[in-house]
């Protein structure tokens, strides 16, 4: 397969799964900024927002002052914001266009009409009326589509190329959500000077972390598979360290390493290496271990473990030697081939 | 416009002609809001499965939908069959002179083509003199653009030799007319055009570079931005073969290769839909970014095959279009079986008095533009356009040829207020390797707007379902 090829199917997986994953942490906040709060908590849920994505400057520039509607207009529908579902979306299809030929009908079909689709639910003001309904759609286009690669694609190399975009960038964005804590959101860390009285909103833990929960649908998993009360330790584990839970890290990594594996080529094994070596980390991890070092300074390393990741696949197979020099330079953790 | 245009689907007394009897019939039998609903589905899908194109000229990536008429184009078996040779030995005989004008240029020294209208053509291209292409096959793909005028009489208005494109309207408008209305299909014999991917492909490796038994092909695009890049894509996916850019080839050892994920991949043959000028920035452009440095050094070497061969567009320039009726004589010693319309050389003093004396009834064509472009049509041009025209004409007579206007025929066609007719013409798809091969018909495009005889996409035209019937 041409290496701009799975490029381009790299990252229409990656851009879909973005969208999925933006929609998911956008729809937790709006539902949870509608819990009696204060001002500052619901700001800083906001803010929060942002921050994982790496947005707060590029959004402080454009907005200065935070206001809910801005931060939600900025992620969903800015076309100048890069990382916005809008942007995402279009990347994706962009993606998908380039290289339709090699795509099934369907699977192309689908990319285009969810472009097609967006244009009048955001001219239509669902997402104003309805932000809920509108996530709902994001995350159902990327369902959609995933289904549709599955349902209709031959497992060769352009399947696996889908793939390892799709799992790599989930790996990504399921530690963001994870990290939202640090950023500012819910109760503050003990060790830190409480930002106000934690007293006065005592209910939050709970609810910050079962919106972090249904923010990767594991709300009803956990559940399941713990069948006890709520503790952010559990949910750490079970986002981290459960293979068997599809949104997790392990997961997320088990599909990286064996869609490698599958692609592999004379100069790809050091990339598997490292895969395996991230993988073994969080399948012989344990989560006391990881807390007691701390989550924040965990998932840091984690990102930028992916994000390596993410560089060595696109040396080993997808970017022609060429051009390489040109994108080495001024690429973010967060930038892509659009 | 006059009674004398031929309308595709009525006789001059009224009666319906009897190829489109059955379709008639069955057209006056449907509701206008089911054709409304079939008219608005159509759209919908072309829009869903992005069957697009670029408009130059205007913003980047700006993606518009060709219009689709739901009234096929109807040509009866023998019409057919008379037009199919026709074709056969103009293309044959377009071949034949691009060889021999790249060897010994024999039609040259015998003076049946002025030296200058060949050697002195911006298309001829110098660095194919001497080489020897596989089959002598020059023009592997050929668009010939068919006119009907008055009397019914079909006329070839342009060759085109270097990229033509359009086939893949031709196979999806197919394809929708069959999804929309199966049961026309039912009720009329239509010969299938869907076998036309693996004519190509049989033909592109026909022509694979000598001692290479299962050649590997790819298509070449500049790019999804391309007006025609969904046609690369599709034509491609057809083919099953990869859709490749500049960018994924390089030459090495004396071949080229493609960068996969795997590494180096030997490339074959290259169905290129990129222009000359872009191939080689060593060579042609120094600024193209589309195309592979060094290729031509390969080309030359005989060791990979680009289809169309370099240097095609001096065949299908408009100074020399007038002559190809002298070729099929020159080379076939055979009568043309397809007319040229009447043609006047603005390079010859004569005729360049008769055009400047005849401008508002005549069609004024820049002899190495394409597309519609750069053309001044007599009739609808208003008195500063004609007097502009003018001016231009004699300031550089040899850059222009003039033709009648033709009364260009017609066939019914959808429009906001219901069926009228409108203006037609008909591109076949000729493809010559091994042997001459074609499907029946090919791109029937339709003037939407009334009155108007420009076809093109680009100026707001449409396409229909072309049909040749069988009996």
């Amino acid at each position: 397969m041409l290496s701009r090829t799975a490029d381009h199917l790299f990252w229409m997986a990656r851009y879909i799964e973005r969208a999925e994953n933006t929609a998911r942490m956008l729809d937790v906040n709006v539902t949870t900024s509608l819990l009696p709060m204060s001002r500052e908590a619901a700001e800083r849920g906001w803010r929060a927002m942002l921050g994982i994505s790496e947005l707060q400057p590029a959004f402080d520039a454009r907005f200065g002052k935070l206001t809910p509607r801005d931060v939600l207009d900025f992620m969903v529908r800015d076309p100048g914001n890069q990382s916005s579902i809008y942007c995402c979306l279009q990347a994706a299809r962009e993606n998908a266009r380039a290289v339709r030929g090699t795509l099934t009908t369907e699977v192309w079909e689908t990319h285009n009409d969810t472009w097609l689709q967006l244009q009048p639910h955001l001219k239509n003001g669902l997402l104003e009326r309805d932000p809920h309904e509108f996530f709902e759609w994001v995350k159902f286009r990327s369902h959609l589509s995933r289904g549709v690669t599955i349902g209709t694609t031959l497992k060769d190399e352009a399947y696996y190329f889908i793939r390892l975009g799709t799992f790599l960038e989930r790996s990504d964005n399921t530690a963001r959500i994870l990290d939202t804590k640090f950023h500012g959101v819910g109760p503050q860390p003990s060790a830190l000077p409480p930002v106000e009285d934690s007293t006065e909103e005592p209910y939050l833990d709970f609810y910050y972390w079962a919106a972090v929960l249904r923010s990767v649908s594991a709300f009803e998993i956990y559940r399941k598979v713990y069948r006890d009360v709520i503790t952010p330790s559990r949910v750490a584990e079970l986002l981290m360290l459960r293979g068997d839970m599809p949104r997790s890290l392990l997961a997320s990594m088990n599909e990286v390493c064996s869609t490698l594996d599958q692609i592999r080529n004379d100069q790809s094994d050091e990339t598997s290496r490292r895969a395996g070596l991230l993988r073994a980390g969080l399948q012989y991890g344990r989560i006391d271990d990881i807390l007691d070092t701390g989550l924040h300074p965990f998932l840091t390393a984690f990102l930028k473990r992916v994000n390596d990741l993410g560089q060595r696949i696109s040396q080993d197979f997808l970017v022609p030697p060429a051009v390489r020099l040109n994108l080495a330079k001024g690429s973010s953790s967060r930038a892509g081939a659009v | 416009m006059s009674h004398a245009t031929f309308n595709e689907m009525y006789a001059a007394d009224g009666g319906v002609r009897s190829h489109y009897r059955e379709f008639e019939s069955w057209l006056s039998r449907q509701s206008d809001d089911l054709m409304r609903l079939k008219r608005a589905e159509a759209d919908l899908v072309f829009r869903r499965v992005g069957i697009t194109f670029a408009v130059y000229g205007e913003s980047a990536g700006t993606e518009r939908l060709i219009p689709f008429d739901v009234i096929p184009r109807i040509i009866p078996a023998d019409e057919w069959r008379r037009l199919e040779a026709g074709l056969r030995q103009r293309v044959k005989t377009l071949n034949l002179f691009l060889h021999d004008i790249y060897h010994e240029a024999e039609i040259v020294r015998a003076g049946r083509i002025p030296a200058e209208a060949v050697f002195g053509n911006a298309q001829y291209r110098p660095q194919m003199k001497g080489i020897d292409v596989p089959g002598g096959i020059y023009a592997h793909v050929a668009g010939i653009d068919i006119v009907r005028a008055d009397g019914g009489d079909y006329f070839v208005l342009e060759d085109n030799l270097r990229v033509p494109s359009g086939v893949s309207y031709m196979l999806e408008d197919r394809r929708m007319m069959m999804r929309l209305f199966p049961d026309l299909f039912a009720c009329n014999r239509v010969a299938p055009v869907e076998h036309y991917p693996d004519l190509l492909l049989e033909n592109l490796r026909s022509v694979a570079p000598l001692g290479v038994d299962d050649p590997t092909v790819v298509l070449q695009t500049p790019g999804m931005y391309n007006s025609a890049y969904f046609e690369h894509a599709f034509l491609a996916q057809q083919m099953g073969i990869e859709l490749v850019e500049g960018q994924d080839l390089f030459v090495q050892d004396n071949g080229v290769y493609m960068r996969t994920t795997r590494g180096p991949k030997r490339v074959d043959v290259i169905y290129r839909r990129i222009d000359d000028d872009f191939l080689d920035p060593k060579v042609f452009r120094k600024d193209s970014a589309l195309g592979v440095s060094g290729l031509l050094d390969v080309y030359r070497a005989g060791r990979v095959t680009l289809a169309n061969a370099i240097g095609t567009g001096v065949a299908d320039d408009k100074s020399i279009y007038p002559f190809v009726p002298d070729m099929i004589a020159f080379y076939l010693g055979e009568k043309p079986l397809l007319a040229n319309v009447p043609t006047y050389k603005c390079r010859n003093r004569e005729e360049l008095e008769f055009t400047l004396e005849h401008l508002p009834q005549l069609v004024v064509k820049e002899v190495h533009n394409a597309g519609g472009y750069g053309m001044l049509i007599g009739p609808s041009a208003t008195r500063e356009e004609l007097d502009d025209f003018g001016r231009r004409l004699r300031g550089n007579p040899n850059n222009y040829i003039a033709q009648p206007t033709l009364a260009l025929s017609t066939c019914p066609t959808y429009v906001d207020s219901g069926v009228a007719p409108r203006h037609i013409d008909l591109r076949p798809f000729v493809l010559s390797g091994g042997e001459v091969t074609m499907v029946p018909g090919g791109l029937t495009r339709v003037a939407l707007r009334e009155g108007s005889l420009v076809v093109n996409s680009s100026q707001g035209g449409g396409t229909k379902d072309t049909w040749v019937l069988g009996r």
